[in-house]
């Protein structure tokens, strides 16, 4: 576990390298600990691949004689010490399983040809292979609610658009490298979009508002178009 | 209260201190560029310091308030506008905001505050996700914005101290701690001038004139989380400061955080301004933290005798 400043209001814990799942249990578990009884002074924690980052206010973490950042340091660093047997367990198998309902190719999948093209398969077999895969939320970020998923079989690992679209429609499904995600809003996006989904990923009036958290596994399951229309 | 919009100016929107606690979510923190000049502007007119305004940027709105009011305009600064300093406005009357003389953002803060309805604990507009403010868009011609109901007396002839404004400058130095691959810039960033880019906006301050390249080939990064400050450098070399509306997470190398009392500096630089960086150590940035908090806190305190509920 290596500690280091991001600026002066935050502090970034490294938990290991690369995007790796027993990294990412380590990140959850430290991400728990933290949410069970919230330090004083954390105003946001952010857990992402192989680190967690800590938000604080420098003037609640200024205790007497103690600087703000080796305070909240000292903080995180006796929390992680506390993680239990128990919670270590638990945290090393996958979250929630949501399954996230997608129209594959045609107007909703634009590039779902040419990725087959770049596989050297067959559009229908690209679209098994994505629905057979195991996924796990390794981050959100980018916009809102948007899943960063680990897992995806290297046959179908594709990279970016050298150039952005402008704009990329929301629940649009998408591979980008080694990941695949869904954009839960219209947004610029350098992606490979095979499908999309009618699930919100973003909901702003709830109170949890994004539909995944880092660690829930997800599958991706084909509908038809009438079963997209018909979705609430 | 209700504050009309006629003339909406190139950026207006409102904005508080930030949607704190939805990082990991992937909501941004949002809320006012010049943090410094929302907090004071609010002491102005007597409100808590979080309390919602108007941002403004480069050329400001025309506005008519339905009632008498108390308000303030801080950070950039308009011609004919007072300037860090509470004003009384009259029911019917028009306040227009020009093109700034001096900074690029400024904060129209009416006593009461601007009474939008809060989305995910804040009445920031983040316009990406259509969250906050007035429909979670910026203000257009027409528009009717609620603002609180709160008469203020003000007490005559007096003005803020203004040792404690911050100097905007069109060639500023700004101060920054470390980020975890500065070494792989061998120090270019506080060698270099940079010149503000027009394709900058409220997610980042785009910077050009000089390019921070890589020594040697460095590995692919994988993504953790960023914060409004963070000097990220892309492939091309050409810095981004990262601000309000900043994605959580980013991939790109960090070359510094800019510290937070010196963020204010970035967020009133106006296309071709020049910047230039400066490192401190980390317990020097929190020094000065704290000691911005004191200031704020001593205006807070002098000010109640000075804005005072009716």
């Amino acid at each position: 576990m290596t500690l280091s400043a991001l600026g002066d209001s935050a502090v970034v814990i490294a938990l290991g390298e690369g995007i790796d799942e027993q990294v990412l249990a380590r990140v959850r578990a430290l991400t728990a600990a933290l949410a069970q009884e919230p330090l004083p002074g954390v105003v946001d924690v952010v857990p992402a691949y192989a680190t967690v980052t800590v938000f604080y206010d420098p003037l609640e973490m200024a205790a007497a004689g103690e600087r703000p950042f080796e305070r909240i340091s000292r903080l995180v660093t006796e929390r992680a010490g506390r993680i239990e047997a128990g919670a270590k367990k638990k945290y090393a198998s996958p979250g929630r399983t949501i399954e996230i309902p997608v129209v594959y190719g045609g107007e909703f999948g634009p590039d779902l040809d040419a990725v087959a093209r770049h596989c050297g398969m067959e559009p229908g077999e690209v679209i098994k292979r994505h629905q057979a895969g195991d996924y796990l939320v390794h981050a959100i970020g980018f916009v809102p609610g948007f899943c960063y998923l680990g897992g995806l079989a290297p046959a179908l690992h594709v990279p970016r658009h050298a150039t952005p679209r402008p704009s990329v429609a929301a629940g649009s499904v998408g591979i980008g490298g080694a990941q695949t995600g869904v954009y839960p809003l219209v947004t610029p996006g350098g992606w490979n979009l095979i499908g999309r989904t009618p699930l919100a990923l973003f909901r702003p009036n709830d109170p949890e508002p994004a539909l995944l958290r880092v660690g829930d596994r997800v599958k991706f399951r084909a509908v038809s178009r009438e079963e997209f229309g018909q979705w609430k | 209260m209700e504050i009309t919009i006629h003339r909406a100016g190139m950026l207006s929107t409102v904005q508080d201190l930030g949607r704190r606690g939805h990082r990991a979510a992937g909501v941004p923190l949002s809320g006012a560029m010049d943090r410094f000049a929302l907090r004071v502007g609010n002491l102005l007119v007597g409100n808590e310091q979080g309390a919602a305004a108007i941002e403004t940027t480069l050329m400001g709105p025309e506005v008519e308030f339905s009632a008498d009011a108390v308000v303030a305009v801080t950070g950039a600064t308009f011609d004919g506008v007072p300037a860090w300093q509470p004003f009384f406005v009259r029911a019917g009357e028009r306040l227009r905001l020009g093109n700034p003389v001096k900074g690029c953002r400024g904060y129209l803060v009416v006593a009461g505050g601007i009474q939008v309805p809060p989305a995910l604990g804040s009445r920031s507009t983040f316009v990406r996700a259509g969250l906050g403010g007035l429909e979670g868009r910026a203000l257009r011609e027409g528009d009717h914005l609620p603002a609180g109901e709160s008469p203020r007396r003000l007490a005559p002839h007096w003005r803020i101290d203004e040792r404690i404004l911050p100097r905007y400058a069109a060639a500023a130095t700004v101060r920054v701690v470390r980020g975890p691959q500065a070494d792989e810039f061998g120090g270019r960033l506080a060698k270099s001038e940079f010149r503000v880019l027009p394709q900058s906006d409220r997610m980042g301050v785009r910077l050009g004139g000089s390019r921070l390249l890589r020594i040697g080939r460095a590995d692919e990064m994988v993504s953790a989380a960023v914060a409004p400050g963070t000097v990220q450098v892309p492939p091309d070399g050409l810095p981004i400061v990262l601000m309000a509306d900043a994605q959580t997470i980013g991939g790109y190398p960090q070359a510094a955080n800019v510290i937070g009392v010196d963020l204010p500096i970035i967020a009133q630089a106006r296309p071709g301004d020049r910047l230039r960086f400066e490192e401190i150590p980390l317990t020097e940035a929190q020094q000065l933290f704290l000691a911005r908090e004191r200031v704020l806190a001593m205006l807070q305190q002098g000010l109640k005798e000075k804005v005072v509920a009716e």
